[in-house]
């Protein structure tokens, strides 16, 4: 479904703010593949998630969908294909725009528009019908601005905009981080129950460790710009939350190595 | 009444401008200073047309072709070359300024003794009321070709601001304003806001040149200096448009932008008629949208002491 090949991408290359973001990350997502993305702080999951989703274009190395070669194509060509919800639970949505319209413009993701008219009346009664399990009320309030809402109320809305036409990819940006435990818990429940009936291909970055032990069906641990773990299903099975804290702690001793011997080593060969 | 019905009129062929300058200002949150090039543009354009014998008609729809691809400039320099979009503006509007004289060969021409659209709604009135020089109009004596010419401007403008508003109300209109207001958004339910943003300076620069194309032809000429000024106009048209009507939907929002372009004109002619001297009209103008724009801010912030003195005491 997904393929990435040896990607990289350097921000502000020959500054001091220089940072290698990815370091050649080989990645291959089969069709149903719901994988959650750990990392330090750093680690590039944030980054993979942006090139695959077009915000900018990789400095080397090529990306797949479905098949297709979508390494140049503009974020807006790729949005076809993939829905997306992102960290911020504001960036996902048009503020100053009614619930209604916001719907309106994800039931035509990645089609082409025209001068039709966004809003239909038999559309009202389809939109109703489907925010109506997301049991917050705004099927009565389809017609105020976006920008009243709630963060967890907004991110719920983004993620059903995400998927109202079914996307080959999902990509789901530490979509609960900014939330509070008791509505990201529920984001979390309806993110599980969409990817579930759907059978969505999803990428998922997360900071908790609980998420990732117990949602999908695969594990990446991505450190310094590459891919350090790949948990598949059967692993992931025997993965515990301690397992995967003692594997973040081993990573972070070898980085503490990392500069004493670099030292060591200039200043005996240099 | 003359002096008031010409204000009126005046004050609906400007709001074409002010339906520009909303496009920018409010959907893309940039005031567009190509308006200030555009305006005059498409006022060359039917003046040169006109007096080289074209159809008024045919002259108004070229110059808001004209507009549109001055508008279009500016957003291809503002997206593709990604230079600062009030910088944009400034590099078309200083290149209109030479465009402008070369499309008049020189920098005034008088459209006094040319058939124009105006002259056509004269005889259309000659038609209808016949001899008849003047009409009563709720208790006023009127002349009859002033009337008429009223009616035809405000049937141009309804007309634009309906289509504006039918516009918005489309996918692609819909997806111009999800642009402005949140590009991330939109870009990724597959939207190019490039070229959202191109086609809806051209659309917004299209209205402003037309404005000037009728402009001309109702003051008896163009002058390369018309321009000057216009965009801070059409922000104050904007502005009270908006203090007039509180509700923020789309609707109220277009069709105040086109009562604060006639209000505007007629707090200005009054101004005038009590002796103002027209040398500072630009100041008196620019103050009063400093003022709006600050006004709102002033307000909160006195709102919010006055909230904290009373939890204090």
């Amino acid at each position: 479904m997904l393929t990435t090949k040896s990607l990289y991408k350097t921000f502000n290359p020959g500054t001091a703010n220089e940072v290698r973001a990815l370091q050649g990350v080989d990645l291959e997502l089969a069709e149903g593949n719901f994988v959650c993305v750990l990392g330090t702080n750093g680690s590039g999951k944030s980054t993979l998630l942006n090139a695959v989703a077009g915000t900018f274009f990789p400095d080397h190395g090529s990306i797949l969908l479905d098949g297709k070669d979508i390494t140049h194509w503009p974020e807006h060509k790729r949005a076809k294909y993939i829905g997306r919800v992102f960290q911020n639970p504001f960036s996902g949505t048009a503020p100053d725009m009614t619930i209604a319209e916001n719907l309106a413009m994800a039931t035509r993701r990645g089609q082409p528009r025209g001068l039709n008219q966004v809003l239909h009346k038999s559309f009202l009664a389809e939109f109703a019908h489907r925010v109506k399990p997301l049991n917050m009320k705004l099927e009565e309030r389809l017609e105020n601005p976006i920008g009243k809402l709630s963060g967890g109320q907004r991110q719920a809305l983004t993620l059903l905009m995400a998927t109202w036409r079914k996307p080959k990819l999902l990509l789901l940006d530490e979509h609960t981080a900014a939330l509070d435990p008791k509505t990201a818990a529920r984001v979390i429940q309806l993110t599980e129950e969409v990817i579930k009936k759907d059978k969505l291909t999803t990428l998922m970055v997360t900071h908790s460790m609980q998420q990732a032990v117990n949602l999908g069906n695969r594990i990446l641990m991505m450190h310094n710009g590459k891919i350090a773990y790949d948990f598949s299903a059967d692993d992931k099975k025997r993965l515990k939350v301690n397992d995967l804290l003692a594997l973040f702690d081993e990573i972070r001793r070898k980085e503490q190595i990392d500069p004493t011997v670099s030292e060591f080593l200039e200043r005996n060969y240099v | 009444m003359a002096l008031l019905i010409g204000s009126l009129t005046i004050g609906l062929i400007l709001a074409l401008l002010a339906l520009g300058v909303f496009i920018s200002f409010r959907i893309f949150n940039f005031p567009d200073i190509t308006a200030e090039g555009s305006i005059t543009f498409g006022a060359s354009i039917t003046a040169a047309l006109i007096v080289a014998g074209a159809n008024p008609l045919l002259a108004c729809f070229v110059a808001f072709l004209g507009g549109m691809l001055a508008g279009a400039i500016t957003g291809i320099l503002h997206t593709r070359f990604k230079i600062n979009g009030l910088l944009s503006g400034i590099l078309v509007m200083t290149a209109l300024y030479s465009i402008n004289l070369h499309v008049m060969g020189k920098s005034n021409v008088p459209l006094i003794s040319e058939a124009t659209i105006f002259t056509w709604l004269e005889s259309f009135s000659a038609l209808m009321f016949g001899a008849k020089d003047e009409v009563n109009l709720l208790g006023w004596m009127v002349n009859t070709d002033d009337v008429v010419v009223l009616l035809g401007m405000l049937l141009i403008t309804v007309l634009f601001g309906v289509a504006l508003f039918w516009f918005f109300k489309t996918d692609i209109g819909t997806s111009m304003r999800a642009t402005g207001n949140n590009a991330q958004m939109i870009r990724a339910l597959g939207v190019n806001t490039k070229m959202m943003i191109i086609l809806g300076l051209a659309i917004s620069n299209g209205m402003i040149a037309l404005s000037g194309a009728l402009l001309a032809q109702y003051q008896g000429f163009a002058d390369v200096q018309m321009g000057l000024g216009m965009l801070v106009w059409g922000l104050a048209s904007v502005i009270i448009g908006e203090a007039l009507i509180s509700k923020k939907t789309l609707g109220y929002i277009i069709s105040g932008a086109i009562m604060g372009s006639i209000l505007f004109r007629l707090l200005v002619a009054i101004a005038l008629r009590w002796g103002m001297n027209p040398n500072d009209l630009k100041l008196i103008t620019a103050v009063f949208v400093f003022i709006a724009l600050i006004l709102p801010g002033l307000l909160d912030k006195t709102r919010k002491t006055k909230l904290s003195i009373n939890i204090q005491s």
